[in-house]
């Protein structure tokens, strides 16, 4: 049985990043769960990987300056490799809050920008954050802000900074919306009509596309009074943003998004008008600590790290995890990216056959998570994605585990002993009788095999190696492996 | 069990990149598609006639053969207001059927919702291919996606036939009813239960399967076009099926390239009609072949850039033959930017083949009205 420290660390992981191996976990532990957080806290990639180098020269395919799949694999291949989990893991998380998607923008290099921002600007102030994104060239093709005029106003960002990504419907007017659209007249691109023309026109370029720019036009920018929230005054952009953030409903909103992502799924947001928080406490602790630290989300997810209702049982295994948690996870505990390979191309394609098309949401609600990700055609991909690669001898990690697994279980390995042990490998710590009952007859059977007859060494050990790696198999096909 | 009533299949094809409607459907006697077309234009020799200004590509002989008795509507024009000429943009517009905003969900995920409320079948639409084209998605609507009949289902990587269908009968046993689960864990193991028993149903039709027709090997839309009819033919109560052929996006090699897609796609769709034929089912499915857009009018050198404009063809025994819409003009004047203008919106066409045959009112799956062609015979 793994140590009530083992699984809260194990916890930790899973949702601070992309979970992690046994063996580490040990360390993790040795080092306190603390000081375990402030590293993932202040983890930072170097700003000059060396991976970065050799994707930008020998694997061009997914170096992001392409198109959508160039950009999805790079974005892959990071979350897999980085040595700084919780900025890719919320990166996820504002990818989701503020999707932008390639069907509209039909540029990867944007949407990789967009993405790099949010490692750069997703764990700092809430407040900047929000501005970085409406100068995000991205965002503001997506929403149209380039056809925002002085006397012409288009309302889309206007209406989705409101709605989708600060406060939530009911907590400001139609007044409101058009007033924050005026405020952001001349928040464009550089050489607008150009830049948007070419994205509709033609296809992908061979060396990749130029990128958007940010440019503030003064000369479009409607400098009439405006009234936003009850506040009045020549407002511009920022004073929009600011206005938003000392709103009450946008500390509920942001710290509910949170506890959503990091503790425990919430229902989809067009739902939350309707439905109250599962845990009203926790959102009106978190928020205050956005208030108190000046809209910070490092402190925001510090106090949440460290907080009962994060470090609880009761919050175990309480998300679904989506598509790209779910293969991040998996191809961090094999161990085959340990170093950029081509295959990384095809094999992030396997999120979109899961139902996330990385930097391609189906709309600008982003997508819906919990039980949403998993439909029939969904499960039959993950199942198959995690069985295939957690028992796949070839490779390196998944060597490490089987290992680990027959020399932690000397003598007669039965099979209680090796589901136990492959569950926790694989960092299930709660599981249903039945799964387990299940999975035990499975490894009964594979322990019976003649295979497991003494045979000259090596080959006895290739033989039990398999058996072990098709239970690791089974145990990435459980209902429970589907949760973090 | 599934029911084994035989009602109308739809079976739609997508060509992905973006097929060159004036390649395929040739106005070999116009003088600006000659002049137009330097380096690639098809000539009267070449072109399978039609109607005496119209020509097929000379690689379309099987589809040829379909219009000559008189089952393959031509549908010229089609498109929607306001082109665009991203893929991905104009693909999720076909999809969505929403062509002024973002949609979220397909007009084929929102037919199998009307044919099966309930989600009775697991398998009332299944895509060929990996992964879920949007067009099939619709929240709550399950729609099976096979990437290989034969291989198709749980842990197909397994190669022990005995350990595999061990790994399977226990795969049913984790994801079984177990009342002590919560709620979320009982989601996920009802949804693991429908696709385990989608494989299983699905399991049966290769086996049942057999055939004089013998589809090309080693062709992608070939085997597709094969999986399906096997799956009809199976009688699983299966009603839209969807599969793709890639590789439209002809920007260079064109007369080449496009030759061989149409060789291969006319080839597989005709071999399919007969072998649905030879079944005593060829009253029974209506297939759509429709692109994201076409191709500029002017050539590149040796291919095409992407354009408006295009054409879908509807094929079957039930299909009334012929032409449909209108051939856009090449009058510079009458061009969009340089290509061709749409005078039917693809929107019409599902009106049609939702009323007309699948017996649906267009109005649950489709936002207005479109005009309809009478292109099925009752």
């Amino acid at each position: 049985m793994v140590s009530k420290d083992v699984q809260l660390m194990a916890h930790l992981m899973r949702r601070a990043g992309f979970g992690t191996s046994r063996e580490r976990l040990d360390e993790l532990v040795d080092q306190g769960y603390d000081e375990t957080v402030e590293q993932l806290l202040d983890a930072v990639d170097h700003p000059s990987r060396f991976t970065d180098n050799l994707i930008r020269r020998y694997h061009s395919e997914y170096s992001g300056m392409m198109g959508n799949q160039s950009a999805g694999a790079n974005w892959m291949y990071r979350m897999v490799s980085t040595d700084a989990p919780l900025r890719e893991k919320i990166g996820l998380m504002w990818h989701g809050m503020f999707a932008t998607g390639y069907s509209k923008l039909a540029n990867g290099k944007v949407l990789h920008d967009q993405i790099r921002m949010f490692e750069r600007h997703g764990m700092g102030s809430f407040k900047n954050l929000l501005i970085e994104l409406s100068k995000d060239p991205a965002m503001i093709v997506w929403l149209d802000n380039s056809e925002n005029h002085n006397g012409a106003i288009n309302e889309n960002y206007g209406r989705e900074l409101l709605e989708l990504f600060s406060m939530g419907v009911g907590n400001y007017t139609e007044h409101d919306v058009k007033e924050a659209a005026r405020a952001f007249t001349g928040w464009t691109i550089g050489n607008t009509e150009y830049m948007t023309l070419k994205s509709m026109r033609d296809s992908v370029w061979p060396y990749g596309r130029l990128s958007f720019h940010f440019q503030y036009k003064a000369d479009d920018h409607d400098n009439g009074e405006k009234e936003f929230l009850g506040h009045r005054g020549n407002l511009n952009g920022e004073d929009i943003v600011d206005i938003i953030c000392k709103q009450p409903a946008a500390a509920a909103f942001l710290s509910r998004h949170m506890y959503s992502f990091f503790v425990a799924d919430e229902p989809p947001v067009p739902e939350w008008p309707y439905k109250p928080p599962r845990d009203q406490a926790a959102i009106d602790a978190l928020s205050k600590v956005y208030f108190e630290s000046d809209y910070n989300v490092t402190e925001m997810l510090r106090f949440l790290f460290k907080s009962d209702f994060f470090m609880s049982e009761d919050a175990r295994y309480q998300r679904v995890k989506s598509p790209a948690e779910l293969m991040a996870g998996v191809l961090r505990l094999t161990g085959e990216f340990d170093r950029p390979k081509i295959d990384m191309n095809p094999t992030h394609l396997q999120a979109t056959y899961m139902g996330q098309w990385l930097l391609n949401p189906p709309s600008v609600e982003g997508w819906h998570w919990g039980t949403e990700w998993i439909d029939s055609g969904a499960l039959v991909e993950r199942v198959n994605f995690a069985s295939e690669r957690l028992g796949n001898l070839d490779s390196p990690g998944v060597r490490t585990i089987v290992d680990r697994i027959l020399s932690g279980n000397s003598g007669t390995l039965t099979a209680e002993a090796l589901v136990g042990s492959a569950l926790e490998e694989l960092s299930i710590n709660v599981v249903s009788d039945k799964t387990r009952s299940a999975l035990i007859d499975f490894a009964k059977a594979q322990l019976d095999q003649p295979a497991a007859a003494p045979a000259s060494g090596s080959e006895n050990g290739d033989a039990a190696r398999k058996q072990v790696a098709n239970v690791l198999k089974l145990v990435g096909a459980t209902p429970e492996f589907q949760r973090a | 069990m599934v029911t084994a009533e035989r009602k109308p299949s739809l079976v739609v094809i997508q060509l992905s990149g973006g097929n060159d409607a004036m390649n395929t459907v040739v106005p070999y006697t116009n003088g600006i598609y000659h002049d137009s077309r330097k380096a690639i234009h098809l000539t009267e020799e070449h072109v399978l006639d039609l109607d005496g200004t119209l020509g097929l590509n000379p690689s379309m002989g099987p589809m040829k053969s379909i219009w000559d008795t008189g089952k393959m509507a031509i549908i010229n024009g089609i498109g929607y207001p306001k082109p665009n000429r991203s893929h991905f943009r104009s693909m999720d517009i076909w999809h969505t059927a929403e062509s002024d905003h973002i949609a979220d969900s397909g007009w084929l995920g929102r037919t199998i919702r009307e044919l099966d409320p309930d989600g009775n079948n697991v398998i009332t639409g299944i895509n060929f291919g990996r992964g879920l084209p949007r067009a099939l998605h619709c929240k709550g609507v399950p729609v099976a996606s096979v990437g290989n009949l034969e291989t198709y289902g749980l842990m197909p990587d397994i190669a022990d036939r005995m350990t595999r269908e061990l790994a399977v009968d226990v795969f049913a046993r984790m994801y079984g009813p177990d009342d002590t689960r919560d709620a979320v864990l009982q989601a996920i193991g009802e949804t693991g239960m429908g696709a385990y028993l989608g494989a299983d149903i699905l399991r049966a039709a290769p086996k049942a399967y057999s055939s004089t027709v013998e589809y090309e090997a080693e062709v992608p839309i070939a085997q597709s076009l094969r999986d399906i009819s096997q799956v009809m033919l199976a009688e699983l109560g299966t009603r839209v099926f969807y599969t793709q052929h890639a590789g439209y996006d002809t920007h260079a090699g064109e007369l080449e390239n496009h030759a061989k897609l149409w060789h291969e796609l006319s080839t597989a769709v005709n071999d399919f009609l007969a072998d649905l034929e030879e079944h005593g089912r060829g009253d029974d499915a209506v297939v759509l072949i429709f692109s994201e857009f076409g191709r500029r009018i002017r050539d590149n050198g040796s291919g095409t850039d992407h354009g408006s404009g295009g054409v879908a063809f509807v094929l079957g025994n039930s299909v009334k033959g012929g032409f449909y819409g209108e051939y856009p003009s090449l009058e510079p004047g009458e061009q969009v930017e340089g290509d061709m203008r749409f005078n039917n919106d693809f929107r019409g066409t599902y009106a049609t083949l939702l009323d007309q045959w699948m017996g649906i009112d267009p109005h649950t799956v489709l936002d207005g009205n479109y005009e309809q062609f009478d292109m099925i015979r009752r």
